[in-house]
């Protein structure tokens, strides 16, 4: 974009009081952003129903998913079956349904729990500054260093196997990303004059970051966790198909790859769908994220 | 410059090994009791607890294991009693051997798609790299390696599905059996690179400076290729850096699905046998890479863009 047009607030420094703008309501906003950026609100549509199959397993898949039939092995899709079975006889729609729940589940835990880590470690460091923000910042340079998934192999190693150790792990893996990405902000915004203001009626340190200062920094932490439950759902898959994370019977998207990933030989359609899955979902975390990225940032437009 | 940054290093390196240090320590349970196995004595554990310094202060015990580790001495593995670092010696090489047939694969064709989107920035090729990136960076790589196997190994038997030949022995059979593993893992990296790429080459070209060039009559060809390429060739740096510690990471999936002796597999068999010293050697030997990256990384910025030295 070349056209030079001026900053939107640039009323807000004329000597007047600035004209009361009119924002639309919420729906309008809404349906305009939508037609603006038809292929984040596809993506957004897509999560959504991802989300009600995580939710509401149960009642949609058509059959329980460990529910094993060996007159119906590795059957191609039918009517009665429409992804087919897999090799136990299981109907591969119902467990990609009741993987969506280990999916979102997985990814929720993860973003959450490096959210609940970083966030803080972030603001501290950036706000308190010195001797204390240059520990903080080499431990993270540290933990940023570490090749992410290996963590989160040997920290699952230690917790012990299982879906909620590894999102466990994998969330404190992410944990230093936000961390780095608070931090810069809180830099930023403590030099703010409001920061001061505060500072000079004698604010205490943790009013002025709840108050003024972590409002201010959600912006960006909120893409990226959006952009982080992509990252997520692939590690779920990835531990997952390792064998460290969902335990069987219970399927999960990597889990059933890993378990078709036997029989390609016999039957290679099996593993399309549940990859499939996170190809979408993951596509879908990230354009809504970007989306989010632009709309809240209107300079990283190119 | 050099010996400064190869000071900054120390700190960095010496938390990285002290966590490494940690994980083992963390364990829930005492390694003591776990070494002398089952039906052990009191006086059986006590002496295994002196005889590897478990009763030593941490630091101290993490000294002695900063000490060793720098001799080589790793400890062994609690299943085969084989020393870690024989181990790590046999299957790092072939894991970075992986990594950079397909670092390599992800730059030789990323780049260039990098450069068609940004001197067609809005257009429809523009547009296609940006859908195939945005789906190369959303792909499990074990999925779409398995994929690979399928198509091209099963079906059409132009790859073998599994195992590995080390390029030391046979170059030509071990670039042949790593070629599917390292185009599963080159797909999302050069969908990393051509998307890095493209941002900050449609950057430089917007700026003022290129604008000028623009003014002067320069054709475009000319400031794509003489400039514009130059102009960026230390965010490339980092992109390829950076990709190099992600496929790193990445092998290791990758690796479990073409049976691949490397690092991946080595990892991930002795965490679900609860082999620890393993595990905890072989990600001291990720890390240690990972850094090393880092620092060489840095040493070029400042051979490429003499400004960063002078800082």
């Amino acid at each position: 974009m070349n056209d030079m047009s001026p900053p939107a607030d640039a009323s807000a420094t004329a000597p007047t009081t600035p004209p009361r703008v009119d924002r639309p309501g919420l729906p309008l906003r809404i349906l305009h952003w939508m037609i603006d950026d038809p292929i984040a609100a596809i993506a957004l549509l897509v999560l959504l129903v991802i989300f009600i199959c995580a939710l509401f397993a149960d009642q949609i898949a058509p059959y329980d998913p460990t529910l094993q039939d060996y007159a119906a092995m590795l059957n191609p899709p039918s009517a009665m079956h429409l992804l087919g079975t897999d090799d136990l006889g299981r109907d591969v729609f119902s467990r990609l349904i009741h993987g969506a729940s280990a999916s979102v589940y997985a990814a929720v835990l993860a973003v959450t729990v490096a959210t609940v880590l970083g966030v803080p470690v972030g603001l501290i460091a950036g706000y308190t500054g010195g001797w204390i923000d240059q520990i903080i910042s080499r431990l993270l340079d540290t933990f940023l260093s570490f090749p992410a998934i290996v963590l989160a192999i040997a920290v699952t190693g230690v917790l012990g196997i299982g879906l909620t150790n590894a999102m466990l792990s994998v969330g404190i893996v992410f944990a230093p990303q936000l961390a780095r990405l608070v931090r810069a902000r809180a830099l930023v915004l403590k030099q703010e004059l409001y920061v001061e203001a505060s500072q000079c009626f004698g604010a205490s340190s943790g009013w002025i970051l709840m108050r003024h200062v972590l409002p201010n920094a959600i912006q960006p932490v909120l893409v990226q966790m959006t952009l982080l439950m992509a990252v997520g759902l692939l590690a779920e898959a990835s531990l997952s198909f390792l064998g460290l994370g969902m335990q069987p019977p219970d399927p999960s998207w990597g889990s059933m790859i890993a378990r078709a990933y036997v029989y390609a030989q016999i039957a290679p359609a099996q593993m399309y769908a549940p990859g499939i899955a996170i190809l979408i979902t993951a596509l879908a975390f990230n354009t809504v994220g970007e989306s989010l990225r632009e709309a809240l940032d209107p300079t990283s437009r190119t | 410059m050099l010996t400064r940054r190869l000071l900054q290093a120390i700190p960095v390196l010496l938390l990285a090994t002290f966590s490494v240090f940690m994980l083992l320590k963390l364990l829930p349970g005492d390694v003591a009791i776990t070494l002398a196995g089952e039906n052990a004595t009191v006086e059986r554990i006590e002496e295994i607890r002196r005889l590897k310094g478990l009763d030593q202060p941490l630091i101290v015990q993490y000294g002695q294991w900063v000490m060793g580790a720098i001799q080589g001495d790793l400890s062994e593995s609690l299943l085969s009693g084989e020393p870690v670092s024989t181990t790590l010696a046999r299957v790092f090489p072939n894991t970075l051997f992986i990594v950079l047939y397909a670092v390599t694969l992800s730059v030789a064709v990323g780049v260039p798609l990098g450069i068609l989107a940004a001197s067609r920035a809005g257009g429809l090729g523009d547009k296609l790299v940006m859908v195939l990136t945005s789906v190369g960076v959303a792909l499990p790589n074990f999925w779409i390696a398995m994929i690979f196997v399928v198509i091209f190994a099963l079906n059409r038997a132009w790859f073998p599905a599994t195992g590995f030949v080390s390029p030391f022995e046979d170059p030509l059979a071990a670039l042949w059996y790593a070629t599917l593993p390292a185009v599963a893992l080159a797909a999302s990296g050069m969908a990393e690179v051509g998307r890095q790429l493209r941002s900050s080459l449609v950057e430089t070209l917007h700026s003022q400076h290129f604008r000028t060039l623009h003014a002067k009559g320069l054709p475009f060809r000319s400031i794509l290729w003489k400039h514009g390429l130059r102009n960026v060739s230390v965010n490339l740096l980092t992109v390829i850096s950076l990709l190099i510690s992600r496929t790193l990471a990445a092998t290791v999936v990758v690796e479990v699905v073409f049976a691949i002796p490397g690092m991946g597999n080595t990892i991930v068999n002795a965490t679900l046998q609860r082999d620890f010293p393993v595990v905890q050697g072989a990600v001291l030997v990720m890390v240690l890479t990972v850094i090393t990256v880092n620092l060489v990384t840095d040493i070029l910025y400042s051979i490429l863009d003499p400004r960063i030295a002078q800082q």
